[in-house]
């Protein structure tokens, strides 16, 4: 693994020291007075525009995401939340005319480098879409179609391994007797809770929620909300959501983001209590978005 | 229902007119196409049913005037077919995958894509007089292998496109979702986007054997006809289209029943695989 000078690594370095908080003009920076000093950083995000064709949907976003916590994102439609996760796994790049600049370090290694291998980042970097995306396979096929692409398990593993992706996703008691039958046929939240529990069988290191919810019922929410307690332990979250609520019961860390810039990042305790910005503190009571 | 109080009497009198109108209308021009298809098929029954029989399915085609059947013909039109499906569904299967999952950046795709509806709208007969130049002229002789690349040249447009719609129709989420979980690109394709268009895709292959399977003017200039058992795609080959064709020209009555018996059966087969595509496509949904 490169360790570059300035590599957030697991350092713990202060966010001031390595003066990303330098706050050189109040308006147009991002309010970050974040002390992740106590905390390893996972994913450092660096001066990230993102276009779509000509139009800008990122700008200059700069941001570091700690390790093992859930960090939600929240802020208006199009404000460029979703855009900002689909960088961290370079999904986008299944498009034309789609590409970011700028820099995202994980582990020590810009994987906006063109060198980086797109589908060993995507294994480390799971994703779970606003969407049930259910695969035209058989609930366990459904699972074990990605821990196939770099693991070689045998029968008894892998069927270990599927149990255990439908346990951590809440799933398994539904389905255990309907492994077999194809997983389109699940209902909706099921489907969801599958396609969680095929993201984190391949064991990622971090898991992207594009509005996981969004197409939820209340009780199927709730688990995957139960979920994401669980799941935290283990990996590093990041959670696109546009309730207010869910970002405050299930992050430690929240962003808010505004016509495509970083407007606040923080604590959730200190966004939803005290946040420094006007736009933040409107959003989060609903006066405006 | 509560009363509008705001409604235009004239506007709705003159909309439930207008709805009248093009609905007398579409049920006509329904009952109009309607009623070729009923006339053309009842037709082919009264005409072809009756000379039906086992010897059409055991005996080759006769010389004027002696008992026989159409089992060469059958024999090779099924093979032309094949052989012509066999060739034709591997390239139009790849060519419109490319077109739709691996050409998004590409400029080749829209002249590909516009040279194939070109092809899919070019007259038969064309691909028959070339294909004649092509592989007749050089090899000396009519042959079932250029009657079968003359049919295979007409599906391949028809399988381009429906494969590429077919792909086209899975969802993009679908293939993001995939990705996501580091599959390469292939395996996308192979193991999910297929999976999920393989109904399509195989209705498409479907419908391109129906269209080749009663296609006459192509096989005329290539693998032109055999009164006998031709045992190879080097000789020509006997084949339903065109032994209607010759049969229902000539003046001797068995084989103009002969060629009743032909066009029903081909009708039928026709028929069977349409109803086979519908069956396929009711499960997809």
């Amino acid at each position: 693994m490169i360790q570059t000078e300035n590599s957030p690594g697991k350092t713990g370095k202060n966010l001031l020291e390595r003066g990303f908080a330098t706050v050189k003009n109040p308006a147009e920076q991002a309010a970050i007075t974040l002390d992740l000093s106590s905390l390893p950083v996972k994913l450092s995000i660096r001066d990230l525009d993102f276009f779509y064709g000509s139009f800008q949907a990122l700008h200059s976003v700069t941001m570091e995401i700690p390790e093992n916590k859930v960090t939600a994102m929240i802020g208006p439609s199009g404000c460029g939340k979703s855009t900002l996760i689909r960088c961290f796994n370079r999904i986008y790049e299944l498009y034309p005319k789609q590409y970011a600049t700028g820099q995202i370090i994980l582990d020590g290694r810009n994987i906006l480098s063109p060198k980086e291998d797109l589908n060993l980042l995507r294994a480390r970097v799971g994703m779970v879409f606003q969407k049930p995306t259910p695969f035209p396979m058989s609930v366990y096929d459904n699972i074990a179609f990605g821990v196939r692409l770099y693991e070689n398990l045998s029968r008894s593993e892998m069927d270990e391994r599927v149990e255990w992706a439908l346990r951590k996703a809440a799933l398994w008691k539904e389905v255990k007797d309907k492994l077999r039958q194809i997983g389109t046929a699940l209902s909706g939240g099921q489907q969801q809770r599958l396609c969680i529990a095929r993201a984190i069988a391949v064991k990622p290191e971090i898991v992207l929620l594009d509005e996981p919810c969004s197409a939820l019922d209340p009780i199927s929410t709730a688990k995957v909300e139960e979920l994401i307690d669980e799941l935290v332990a283990d990996y590093t979250i990041i959670i696109v959501t546009h309730n207010m609520q869910q970002a405050a019961r299930v992050s430690d860390f929240t962003a808010f983001m505004y016509l495509g810039k970083l407007i606040e990042f923080d604590s959730t305790d200190k966004m939803f209590t005290n946040p420094l910005r006007k736009e933040t503190e409107d959003y989060i009571t609903g006066r405006f978005g | 229902m509560s009363r509008m109080t705001n409604m235009d009497p004239n506007l709705y009198r003159k909309r439930r007119a207008i709805n009248f109108l093009v609905l007398t209308g579409s049920v006509f021009t329904t009952l109009f196409g309607l009623f070729w298809l009923v006339w053309l098929l009842a037709t082919l029954f009264s005409h072809g049913f009756q000379y039906l029989g086992l010897s059409v399915f055991t005996q080759p085609t006769p010389p004027p005037g002696d008992s026989g059947g159409l089992a060469n013909a059958i024999v090779g039109s099924i093979i032309i077919t094949l052989v012509g499906v066999l060739i034709g569904a591997p390239v139009g299967v790849m060519a419109g995958t490319f077109l739709s999952e691996y050409a998004i950046r590409s400029r080749i795709a829209p002249v590909v894509r516009f040279v194939n509806d070109v092809l899919l709208s070019a007259p038969s007969i064309i691909i028959g007089v070339f294909v004649y130049e092509v592989v007749v002229v050089p090899m000396g002789n009519f042959s079932g292998w250029a009657g079968s690349l003359a049919l295979a040249l007409i599906a391949l447009p028809i399988i381009v496109r429906t494969t590429e719609d077919m792909l086209k129709l899975v969802p993009n989420t679908v293939r993001e979702a995939a990705c996501a979980l580091g599959a390469p690109r292939w395996k996308v394709t192979v193991s999910i986007v297929f999976r999920a268009a393989k109904a399509g895709i195989f209705t498409g292959i479907l419908l391109a054997i129906a269209r080749i399977s009663g296609e006459t003017a192509p096989l005329l200039f290539t693998a032109l006809n055999n009164q006998f058992w031709s045992s190879s795609l080097n000789e020509p080959v006997a084949n339903l289209p065109v032994v209607i064709f010759q049969f229902a020209m000539s003046p001797y009555e068995d084989w103009q029943n002969l060629a009743w018996a032909g066009a029903f059966l081909i009708t039928i087969s026709v028929l069977v695989l349409n109803i086979l595509v519908r069956t396929f496509l009711r499960d997809r949904k």
